[in-house]
């Protein structure tokens, strides 16, 4: 790719390829094929993303993941109970009130659980990095520019919220120098009342300051709805968005088949009828689109098919024993599956550095 | 263009309404310059013109605004931006995206207009404002007069008819203030736009203004040719108080109007020797600087400037905006990032010493004052600021109350107006008994009767023997308070002397009164008033 090219791929493209990715890790349990999708995940971000605030996102989500993994075993080791597996240590047990009768906390601990916990760990840490992946690689704020007028309420506190964290972390520094001012020593409940609640009442301000500039400059603008529609509307998406969380639910749990895909089609389509009626009274443009080209097709057609490859193979190839313990087995085609999505990293153009910007 | 009938707005909870049956009408294309005391319902006025009170705000508004025909009772803000365009007082705070070109699609985005004729408006716009260097820039490394500017594009290219301005150049420095006001006025006379502006340094905007209304703080808005209604209002630029004072009719606006009369004055004046400057050199340094260097990563912010405060002094730093004043500030206080040099308060440097001994050599009032406050109560800070400093119980509170009289102990800090809260601020940093003060920006959001009061404030803390530094672009301010002027560029010091040689010889520093009265050197009505009398 020449450097005269560089430019943000569309937003739209990088979440569809983040969560075909999270799709596909959520199918797996094999630690070597999630570790791989790991790989991929911070490969592309490492080679594609700007350097805009936003993109050092995904350094939290790393350690979100991390907390994860550790947490579920922790868990695993703290209401194990017995589960006739080989015994690695034995803690000792917590009696708890009879109210309580079939948890045990502490006491022995199995090889197959931990294994299980870190197992289940790692899959919701893969998918938490995938969603990190497409917020570091997209800007949030382009993004939103996508999201249909109906949801203009909802867009509106998400982007008063994306202006306002960062100032707050700004305040959060200003106030801090500001106690040394009046030798403030506090711990505990004075520390936090010393800096949370100047920081506070300064991102209420801001936010509220942020909110009224929105609606003075046009934004959410529409023509007047009678209360009746505006109730159907809102009726609409509301149950449109429950009928698509509870069908992604299905589809990726893969047991119930009434849950998953007619429930998910049955919410697109009621939700996309909210957004149709209440968008078609808010009128907007965009100035200098993100234009979607070969590269966001492509991006979109490797995420697709890495997931739809892993979907498609055998779940015994995707599902590592825990019982008896055995060794994982890097098993070629869904390992395949998952390095097709690796190809974005070479075929979605390079971010136009900020540094270059800023001249 | 606008027009307001028998308007009267009361908030939820209010005693009294902010505003009552107000009656005023603004033609298309007048500049028209809002003043009133702080808290008379200056920023209700301009929030009512778009729509914001009552539909944003809450509270009630009887009687009808309408602007360009437009009831603002049935259209909301959102359906006015076409019409009305509103910068705030704090640009930064109004950027919903991240670069200048973004920032000035915004409001067309909203509008829906076609995108060949927004490609086409961004571009005038980025001409008729001089930013179209910046278009790439993301929005928060301009400089303060920069981003004011890109937030009047940004309203600008949804071609309002009327533009709605609060505080456009408060925080500006003169010369950045000078090309918002450029810009402003380019507008008016090029293109008809109807401008609103609210402004605390009217010295800046009066001269422009067609039609002044006053909010005399009863709620009602008595509407006038300025020369008229300044005759009598509580606040008044520099050179109208001089007009006040020599009996010119009508009052005059301009530099240029003021001096085409001031020919007998200067003349009166010539005969009288100008009393002795106040800074009479201070027999003893509290505070000696020797090359204090700030840097930021890779930014120098202040390169090796070397300064000294004398005991009772009160010496102003001046310079434009990221020139380093606020870091050598806290540089001095002992408090900012590692810098270079050495500060030398009374034997010590406040930046080895723990914060509680730092606190009791300088203190330091900080750009936003607030920052420090985070009790619930004026009582409980003082309390706290008196075991902070272990001074004996009431010793803020007394100081507060000499500051400024009156101030209710059970009221919440953030309450209380703009001069109480630096009062507040400014009594719990005394309470430690420092014998340097530093302040940074103390006068932004301050009104004429409020300056006057810390003004008064600052002389009697100095003929107390504290150091005083402040940190400023009030040229009037300096002009009234301080005995020396240092000025700051690019992180060095480029002129240190007396407040005389150094604000008149330079045409951003000089006060109006200079600038009338030159060649002589006089900077305030007061000293005119005082020699004539």
């Amino acid at each position: 790719m020449l450097p005269g090219n560089a430019r943000a791929l569309h937003p739209g493209a990088w979440w569809v390829w983040a969560l075909a990715l999270a799709v596909a890790a959520g199918r797996t349990t094999n630690p070597l094929l999630l570790a791989l999708v790991i790989a991929v995940a911070g490969f592309v971000v490492v080679n594609r993303r700007g350097d805009a605030p936003w993109a050092l996102a995904f350094r939290g989500y790393a350690l979100v993941a991390g907390v994860i993994v550790v947490s579920r075993v922790l868990f695993r080791i703290l209401i194990g109970g017995e589960d006739g597996g080989h015994v690695l240590f034995t803690l000792p047990t917590i009696p708890l009130p009879a109210a309580a009768a079939g948890i045990e906390l502490l006491g022995p601990t199995s090889a197959e659980e931990l294994l299980g916990g870190f197992y289940d760990g790692l899959r919701l840490a893969t998918i938490v990095l995938c969603v990190g992946a497409a917020n570091a690689l997209a800007n949030p704020k382009r993004l939103l520019k996508a999201v249909p007028g109906a949801l203009a309420e909802v867009s509106t506190a998400v982007t008063v919220a994306l202006s306002v964290a960062p100032q707050l972390v700004e305040s959060v520094q200003r106030v801090r120098r500001a106690r040394r001012l009046r030798a403030a020593r506090g711990r505990g409940l004075s520390f936090v009342k010393g800096v949370f609640v100047p920081v506070l009442a300064d991102a209420l301000d801001r936010s509220l300051l942020l909110a009224a500039a929105m609606d003075s400059r046009g934004y959410g603008r529409r023509g007047y709805l009678t209360p009746r529609v505006r109730v159907l509307i809102a009726a609409c998406v509301l149950a449109g968005l429950f009928g698509v969380a509870v069908g992604v639910y299905g589809v990726l749990d893969g047991s119930s088949s009434w849950l998953g895909v007619p429930m998910l089609v049955a919410g697109l389509v009621v939700a996309s009828a909210g957004f149709v009626l209440g968008g078609r009274r808010i009128q907007r443009s965009t100035y200098r689109p993100d234009p979607w080209r070969l590269p966001e097709t492509l991006v979109v057609l490797c995420g697709v098919a890495s997931a739809g490859l892993l979907l498609a193979c055998p779940p015994a190839q995707l599902v590592t024993s825990v019982s008896p313990p055995s060794w994982p087995t890097l098993p070629l085609l869904p390992a395949l599956a998952v390095l097709i999505a690796v190809l974005p990293a070479w075929l979605a153009p390079r971010p136009r550095p900020v540094a270059e910007v800023a001249r | 263009m606008i027009e307001f009938s028998q308007v009267t707005v009361t908030y939820d909870g209010a005693s009294a309404p902010v505003l009552r049956g107000v009656d005023l009408v603004v033609g298309e294309g007048e500049l028209c310059l809002v003043a009133g005391r702080t808290g008379v319902g200056k920023s209700t006025f301009l929030g009512a013109i778009n729509g914001l009170v009552p539909h944003f705000t809450g509270g009630t508004l009887a009687g009808r605004v309408l602007v360009d025909g437009l009831d603002t009772a049935t259209h909301p803000p959102r359906e006015l931006a076409s019409v009305v365009g509103v910068v705030g007082q704090d640009p930064l705070a109004g950027f919903v995206t991240d670069t200048v070109e973004e920032e000035l699609a915004y409001a067309m985005e909203q509008l829906a207009v076609a995108p060949d004729v927004m490609r086409k408006r961004v571009e005038e716009t980025l001409d008729l404002l001089g930013i179209a260097e910046l278009r790439d820039r993301p929005l928060r490394t301009l400089s303060g007069g920069q981003q004011q500017r890109v937030a009047i594009g940004s309203v600008l290219t949804a071609h309002p008819r009327v533009l709605v301005l609060d505080e456009p150049t408060s925080a500006l420095d003169p010369t950045a203030a000078e090309e918002v006001l450029a810009a402003i006025t380019r507008l008016v006379h090029d293109l008809g736009t109807t401008v609103v502006v609210a402004e605390h340094r009217m010295e800046r905007v009066a001269q422009y203004a067609d039609l002044l209304l006053y909010l005399p703080g009863d709620g009602s808005v008595r509407s006038g040719p300025p020369a008229e209604v300044f005759a009598d209002a509580d606040v008044a630029p520099p050179i109208v108080e001089l007009g006040r004072f020599a009996g010119w009719s009508p009052l005059p606006l301009s530099v240029r109007d003021a001096r085409r009369r001031a020919g007998p004055l200067r003349e009166r004046l010539s005969s009288v020797t100008r009393p002795p400057a106040a800074g009479v050199p201070p027999e003893e340094d509290v505070l000696t600087a020797r090359g204090v260097q700030v840097r930021y990563g890779g930014v120098v912010a202040v390169r090796g400037v070397d300064l000294r405060l004398g005991r009772g002094e009160v010496v102003a730093l001046m310079g434009r905006n990221g020139s380093g004043k606020s870091s050598l500030l806290w540089a001095l206080q002992g408090s900012g990032p590692p810098s270079g040099g050495t500060v030398d308060v009374l034997g010590a440097d406040p930046a080895a010493v723990r914060p509680r001994v730092a606190r009791s050599r300088v203190g330091l009032v900080p750009q936003t004052p607030s920052d420090l406050l985070y009790l619930d109560s004026v009582a409980a800070e003082c309390r706290q600021a008196d075991t902070e400093s272990g001074a004996a119980v009431g010793t803020a509170g007394a100081l507060l109350d000499r500051l400024v009289p009156g101030v209710s102990p059970d009221a919440n800090p953030r309450d209380l107006s703009e001069g109480q809260r630096l009062a507040l601020v400014l009594a719990v940093q005394l309470t430690a008994a420092p014998p340097v003060v530093l302040l940074d920006e103390p006068t932004r959001g301050l009104d004429y009767p409020a300056k006057r009061h810390f003004a008064s404030v600052l002389a009697s803390l100095a003929s107390s023997g504290v150091a005083v530094l402040l940190a400023t672009h009030d040229v009037e301010f300096v002009a009234v308070v301080a005995h020396r002027v240092v000025v700051l560029a690019e992180g060095e010091v480029v002129a240190d002397g007396p407040t005389a040689d150094v604000v008149v010889s330079s045409p951003a520093f000089a006060p109006q009164v200079a600038k009338v009265l030159a060649p002589q050197e006089w900077l305030t009505v007061a000293e005119v008033e005082q020699a004539l009398k």
